[in-house]
C-alpha cells in the first residue's frame, strides 16, 4: 500500500504579516501512510496543514497531488477530507445530515441517489461505531463521539487525503488513548492517506508510520518513530521528543567523555571538542562514585506506572531526571553517583 | 489558631452582595415608581384618550382617506427600508467578522453612527444633498427625478436612521461563531453560496430574526428623520408618526391618539415577540456553547 508519492510539498514559504512561519518546506507524503507532523505550537505545522488543504495559499512554493500541480486549486476541489481540533460540526443539522453534507453539496449531475447517500451514511457510523445515532444532534455527543462523527464526516466524500488538526487536543486523556487506537484500526482499514498535526509526542510515536518533526517553520527530520528516536539528526528533534538530561561533554576520535570518564555514547565522525550529551532518564544509572559520570544529592522521588523518577540535583543548582525501576525508594539528601549508558551527543 | 471568621449578625442579608431589606426595597420601589410614571402611564393614556368618545369614534379615525394613505406608505417604507438592511447588515458584519482587512474598527464606528447623531441631523443631511439647493439637488431636478419630500426621500431617511439594527445584533454573534464550520463546509466540497445558505445563515437565524423585528419597529416608528425629508403633504409624505403629528397640532385628539395606539399596539407586539425570540435565541445560544 505504502509507497508512491501522494503528496509533494515543495518550497514552502508562508509568512503572516512579518512573521515567517514556513522556510522553504519540503516534504513527500506516501501513499496510504498515516503521517503525523510533530512540533511544537507555533511551529508552523497546522499552517501547513491547511496549505495542503487549500484553507491557506502559500506565499512560494507549490503543492502537487499525485501528478497534479494543486497550489492554485480551489478548496472545494481539492478533495480533502479536513478534521478540526473543535470538530466544527454543523450543529443544526443531525449527525446523518452533517455525514452527508459532502455528498448533498455537489451538482445535481454528480449526486448520488438519496437511498445511496442513506446507505453511506450508515455503512459510514457503522464504521465508527456510532450506528443509531443518525437522528441526534452534535449538542446530544460526548467530545470522541463528536470527533468520530466529524471524521465520518470527512470520510463520506472519498478523499484523496485526510487532514486532521489536532483531532484529540480537546479530548480528555481516556478518551485520547480509546480514540488513538480506533484511528489506526480505521486507518488500517481504510488504507486512507492520512497526515494528521499533533504537540503529543507520544500520540505521534504511537500511531503514525511515518513522523515529520517541525520546528520554526522548518522540517527538522522526517522518518519512522524508531528513525527518529534511535537517530535523531539535532538536539531540538532529541529534545521535543521525550525528557532529556543535558551534560557538558569532550569528544575526540569518536569517544565521548563526560568529567573524564569514558562514556558508551559514539561520537559521530568529525565532531570534536567541547560538545553537549543528551541523555534520556532512563540512560542514566546509578553508580559507586568511581564509576559514575555525574554526582549529586537526591531531591526527591515519586513513582509513575510501576517507575520511579528521582530528581538529583548536581552542583552548580542543575537538576536531573532519573528513571529507576520502583524498588527501593531513595531518601532526600542522599548522596549518589550517576552512571550514562546511553545518549547522543551534538555540536554545542 | 487564628479566630475564626465572625459569623453574620442576625438580619443580614444571606449574600455579601445584596443590601439590607430597607435599601432593596427602596431601589426596587423606585424602579417601579418610575416605569409606572415615564412609561406605563403614557401608554395607558394613548389608549384612554383613543377610547375617550367610544369605539366608533376610535375607527372612524381609520376610515380616514389620509390614514390609509399613512398606514400604507408606512408598510411600504418597512417593506424597502427592512429588507436592504438585512442585506446590508449581514454583508456588514459577515465581512466585519469574518475578515481582517485595514479600516475595519472605523468601518465599526460608522455603522454606529446612526445611534449616535441625531434623526433630524439625519434627515437634515439628506436635504443638503438631495434638496433644490443641495449638492446633486440641481441635477435631480433637471432630470426630473423627486427624492426629498417624496418616497424615496423617506425610504432613504428610514435606512440610514435603521442600519445598525442588524449589523449590531450580528457582527457579535458571527464573531462568536467563528469560522470553522464555514471551513468544514468548504472543505466537504460546498461552494461560498451553498456554505452560506446552509451554515452560516442556519447558525445566525434567531438573531437575524430579533434584528429584524426591532428594525422594523423602528422603521414604521421613525419620525425626526422622516420629518425632515418629508414635507407633510397628505396623502402624500405622511407616515404613521407623522400623520399623528397632525391630528394633533389640529386638536383630532381623538384621531390622532386612534393612529397613535396602532404605533403603540405596534410596540407592544414586537416586545412580546422579541421576549419570546430572546428565550428561544439564548437557547440556542447556549447550545452553540455546548457545541463547543
Amino acid at each position: 500500500m505504502t509507497g508512491s508519492t501522494a503528496i509533494r510539498v515543495e518550497n514552502l514559504s508562508k509568512t503572516f504579516d512579518t512573521a515567517a512561519v514556513l522556510h522553504d518546506f519540503t516534504l513527500d507524503v506516501r501513499a496510504g501512510e498515516l503521517l503525523a507532523l510533530l512540533g511544537p505550537s507555533g511551529s508552523g505545522k497546522t499552517t501547513l496543514l491547511r496549505i495542503i488543504a487549500g484553507l491557506d495559499f502559500p506565499d512560494a512554493g507549490r503543492i502537487v497531488f499525485g501528478a497534479e500541480d494543486a497550489t492554485k486549486l480551489p478548496v472545494q476541489q481539492r478533495a480533502v477530507g479536513f478534521v478540526f481540533q473543535h470538530y466544527a460540526l454543523f450543529k443544526h443539522m443531525s449527525v446523518a445530515d452533517n455525514i452527508a453534507y459532502g455528498l448533498n453539496a455537489r451538482k445535481r449531475s454528480e449526486r448520488p441517489a438519496k437511498a445511496e447517500i442513506t446507505r453511506r451514511v450508515g455503512d459510514l457510523l457503522d464504521l465508527i461505531k456510532l450506528s443509531g445515532f443518525a437522528d441526534r444532534y452534535p449538542s446530544q455527543l460526548s467530545g470522541g463521539q463528536r470527533q468520530r462523527i466529524a471524521l465520518a464526516r470527512a470520510l463520506a466524500v472519498e478523499p484523496r487525503v485526510l487532514l486532521l488538526d489536532e483531532p484529540f487536543g480537546a479530548l480528555d486523556a481516556q478518551v485520547r488513548k480509546d480514540l488513538r487506537r480506533w484511528l489506526r484500526e480505521i486507518h488500517d482499514r481504510t488504507g486512507q492517506t492520512t497526515i494528521f498535526v499533533t504537540h503529543d509526542q507520544d500520540e505521534a510515536l504511537e500511531l503514525s508510520d511515518r513522523v515529520a518533526v517541525l520546528d520554526k517553520g522548518r522540517l527538522e527530520q522526517v522518518g519512522t518513530p524508531d528513525e527518529v528516536q534511535e537517530a535523531p539528526v539535532s538536539a531540538t528533534v532529541l529534545k521535543f521528543l521525550g525528557d532529556t538530561i543535558e551534560v557538558e561533554a569532550i569528544a575526540q576520535a569518536g569517544e565521548v567523555r563526560v568529567d573524564g570518564q569514558l562514556t558508551p555514547v559514539v561520537a559521530p565522525a568529525g565532531l570534536v571538542g567541547p560538545v553537549k550529551l543528551y541523555a534520556r532518564p532512563w540512560q542514566l544509572q546509578f553508580a559507586e562514585a568511581d564509576r559514575a559520570h555525574l554526582h549529586g544529592t537526591v531531591r526527591s522521588s515519586y513513582r509513575t506506572q510501576g517507575r520511579q523518577r528521582i530528581e538529583v540535583d548536581r552542583p552548580g543548582g542543575k537538576t536531573v531526571v532519573v528513571e529507576a525501576s520502583d524498588t527501593a525508594r531513595l531518601a532526600a539528601g542522599l548522596p549518589v553517583g550517576l552512571r550514562i549508558v546511553g545518549g547522543h551527543v551534538f555540536p554545542n | 489558631m487564628s479566630k475564626a471568621i465572625p459569623h453574620g449578625d442576625i438580619g443580614r442579608p444571606a449574600s455579601v452582595v445584596t443590601e439590607g431589606s430597607r435599601v432593596r426595597w427602596l431601589l426596587i420601589g423606585t424602579a417601579i415608581a418610575f416605569l409606572a410614571l415615564f412609561l406605563v402611564l403614557p401608554l395607558v393614556t394613548v389608549f384612554v384618550q383613543a377610547f375617550a368618545k367610544g369605539w366608533e369614534a376610535y375607527l372612524a379615525a381609520f376610515t380616514e382617506q389620509d390614514a390609509h394613505a399613512a398606514i400604507r406608505l408606512t408598510l411600504i417604507v418597512a417593506a424597502i427600508a427592512v429588507p436592504f438592511n438585512v442585506v446590508f447588515g449581514i454583508m456588514a458584519s459577515w465581512a466585519i467578522a469574518k475578515f481582517e482587512f485595514a479600516g475595519k474598527n472605523l468601518l465599526v464606528t460608522l455603522i454606529d453612527l446612526p445611534f449616535s447623531v441625531s434623526p433630524v441631523v439625519s434627515g437634515l443631511i439628506y436635504v443638503l444633498v438631495f434638496g433644490a439647493q443641495g449638492l446633486i439637488g440641481p441635477w435631480l431636478i433637471e432630470h426630473d427625478i423627486q427624492i426629498i419630500f417624496a418616497v424615496p426621500g423617506i425610504v432613504l431617511a428610514t435606512i440610514f436612521v435603521t442600519f445598525p439594527f442588524v449589523a449590531r445584533q450580528l457582527i457579535p454573534l458571527m464573531q462568536e461563531q467563528g469560522t470553522a464550520e464555514e471551513e468544514a463546509a468548504l472543505t466537504l466540497g460546498a461552494s461560498g453560496w451553498h456554505a452560506f445558505r446552509t451554515v452560516t445563515l442556519p447558525n445566525i437565524r434567531w438573531g437575524l430574526l430579533y434584528s429584524v423585528l426591532l428594525c422594523n419597529a423602528r422603521a414604521m416608528g421613525e419620525f425626526g428623520a422622516v420629518s425632515v425629508v418629508s414635507g407633510h403633504i397628505r396623502g402624500l409624505t405622511n407616515t404613521l408618526p407623522l400623520h399623528v403629528e397632525i391630528l394633533y397640532n389640529e386638536y383630532n385628539f381623538v384621531a390622532s391618539f386612534a393612529v397613535a395606539s396602532l404605533l403603540a399596539g405596534l410596540a407592544l407586539v414586537t416586545l412580546a415577540v422579541k421576549s419570546g425570540l430572546e428565550w428561544r435565541y439564548s437557547a440556542d445560544i447556549a447550545a452553540g456553547a455546548r457545541g463547543h
